[in-house]
């Protein structure tokens, strides 16, 4: 059989790798560069985009954090994750044990009832969400983000939890209620402290999908001061002719890469949930 | 029995020594069942089976953004919908868009989870760089597109001249300009999806027993029969899913139309849901805007049926 040398070989599966790497991390990297550079640099056409031209600079930095409302979108970003993350553990952490242990045949199609609601999405519930929401008084409000985003994050989450909770022995449970404890009890005081991957899981998950979100923002907020950082820095900071291109490269950068690093050790979980039993 | 349980130790230290009636009853399987998941479906029919149901009604009636009024009008905003060159432009985008996109992931997904599938040093590296376009906000990686494409500063233009390719200022409009726009739009969007279609597919790739590779080897398949005739084949499932998945969210995207193009140049690259958005909540027409949303609900049946059917199968097997 023709078998490629071992050198040949690793050097054709670099060739293959180095494009889709290239094409999947280059925009990080122009953000990353970009954001260092003066704006004098950046505005010159003759200049080799891909070198400091002119010294780097913090310039752009410090534009963004005190003469933008970018801080305020961060901690409007967190906020929102915060509660929408208490929510949400709330909610799916016994819903998804109920699926997994309590309940029988109909269990199993109510989850994937649940997980199907995953996939509705927010541009066809917009419309009507955004006159509820008017109708609430939550119109410009992060609470109306609070209320709204739980919608896509219960369902996911509930679903990974389900899959978590199965996998936990039955016998550890069996021996806390031999023990004395309620099944409730023995939910609380036993299952649940065994579960805290996947509790932090569902809480990265929680906070990417916060973040990622863009269209019920776009939709229910109107002030600046109250935007996320996925409408704030678009629809905000990218305006008309004056485009401060280092400092939105700064806030871009900033709010993706360091979240998509902590992303990355979960992401087999993610990947376990979204393939719905496809894969054994 | 009781009595020997009593003399356990460990029975002796347990809490709660006679539970109530209630406690007992809140405490089968049923009920504590009923009790535990009823907050999490309540809590789904309210924010995504309400709306829904709403969305449905809006585009049958007369509902504006400032308007009290709710009257049901039938079938006029579909009648009236599907007559204009805007809606049907649309139309037309959103499929392209979403075939053109999804087919190119597909592919690229592909090779890239099969090179992926093999170890080799700085993988944990390579895995992450992969998936930073689909872990970072949409929005935000889409204005990194923004600013490679801009019509002055692209450095696809500086590249291009710098090679010779194109004279001095004579780079493209990457945004501007009909069919190269609707091309951006696309990359841009394959760029995002490539990601989650990959771990997908390699999920899917590492789930095959290694004996069948072996025995393929044994048997002297070379490298295209193996790959086509046993790895593609046992992935199926799981490619359709990925697929399925990802047709769902090309077509009922928005966000990377917004931030690159807001439908333009004239209506060239406007789909289906950010035609939606300015219909519906920028010029405040919310029902003709929930008749154009509601458009996109019979693909979502079609991808809940297939679904289904995958869930159920594996189920079986």
């Amino acid at each position: 059989m023709r078998r490629w040398p071992a050198p040949l070989r690793r050097a054709a599966h670099a060739g293959i790798l180095a494009p889709f790497v290239l094409f999947t991390a280059f925009p990080f990297y122009w953000m990353l560069i970009t954001a260092f550079k003066q704006t004098n640099d950046l505005m010159t056409r003759e200049n080799n985009p891909f070198i400091f031209n002119q010294p780097p600079t913090l310039e752009n930095l410090r534009i963004l954090f005190y003469d933008t409302l970018y801080g305020r979108w961060v901690a409007n970003t967190a906020f929102v994750g915060v509660v929408v993350v208490a929510i949400t553990l709330v909610l799916a952490l016994p819903a998804g044990y109920a699926l997994a242990r309590l309940a029988g045949r109909w269990g199993e199609q109510l989850g994937i009832a649940i997980f199907l609601t995953y996939l509705v999405p927010p541009t066809l519930l917009f419309i009507p969400m955004a006159r509820v929401i008017s109708d609430l008084g939550l119109q410009d409000s992060l609470w109306g983000l609070v209320l709204v985003y739980p919608s896509f994050t219960v369902p996911f989450c509930t679903w990974l939890l389900m899959g978590f909770f199965k996998a936990i022995p039955r016998d550890l449970e069996e021996a806390a209620m031999i023990d004395g404890y309620s099944r409730l009890g023995a939910f609380v005081r036993v299952v649940v402290p065994l579960s805290v991957a996947g509790v932090l899981t569902v809480v990265i998950f929680t906070l990417t999908l916060v973040m990622q979100e863009f269209v019920y923002a776009l939709t229910f907020i109107s002030s600046a001061a109250r935007f996320t950082l996925s409408v704030g820095v678009p629809t905000f900071l990218v305006h008309g002719d004056v485009y401060f291109w280092g400092s939105i490269m700064a806030g871009c950068f900033i709010a993706s890469v360091p979240i998509a690093v902590l992303y990355n050790f979960f992401v087999d979980r993610f990947v376990a949930g979204f393939t719905v039993g496809a894969v054994k | 029995m009781s009595d020997r349980l009593a003399t356990l130790p460990r029975a002796a230290a347990a809490p709660a020594a006679r539970p109530t009636r209630l406690a007992v009853l809140i405490d089968r399987p049923a009920w504590l069942g009923g009790l535990m998941i009823g907050p999490a479906v309540l809590y789904i029919v309210l924010v995504v089976g309400l709306p829904f149901v709403l969305a449905l009604y809006y585009s049958l009636s007369d509902i504006t953004m400032g308007g009290r009024t709710l009257g049901f009008v039938g079938f006029k905003h579909f009648a009236a919908v599907v007559g204009t060159p805007k809606f049907q432009t649309a139309l037309k985008n959103t499929f392209i868009f979403a075939v053109a996109a999804q087919l190119a992931v597909m592919v690229l997904g592909t090779v890239l989870a099969l090179a992926l599938s093999r170890d080799f040093r700085g993988k944990w590296l390579v895995r992450l760089l992969i998936l930073l376009p689909w872990v970072a906000p949409v929005s935000l990686g889409t204005i990194g597109w923004l600013w490679i494409l801009d019509s002055t500063y692209s450095v696809l233009n500086w590249v291009l001249e710098a090679a010779g390719l194109v004279p001095p200022y004579g780079g493209f409009m990457w945004l501007g300009v009909p069919h190269l726009a609707m091309g951006s739009i696309i990359t841009v969007h394959v760029w995002r999806i490539l990601p989650l279609a990959t771990v997908i597919l390699l999920a899917g790739l590492s789930s095959i027993p290694q004996d069948i590779h072996d025995a393929a080897q044994v048997d002297g398949a070379g490298f295209w029969r193996h790959l086509f005739q046993i790895t593609l084949p046992l992935v199926r499932p799981i490619m359709l899913v990925a697929g399925l998945f990802g047709l769902v969210l090309a077509f009922t995207d928005m966000i990377v139309v917004f931030v690159l193009t807001r439908g333009g140049p004239y209506d060239t690259t406007q789909v289906l849901a950010s035609l939606a958005f300015f219909t519906g909540v920028q010029a405040g027409d919310l029902a003709e805007g929930a008749a154009i949303a509601v458009f996109l609900f019979p693909l979502l049946v079609a991808a809940a049926v297939v679904l289904l059917r995958v869930a159920r199968r594996t189920e079986v097997t």
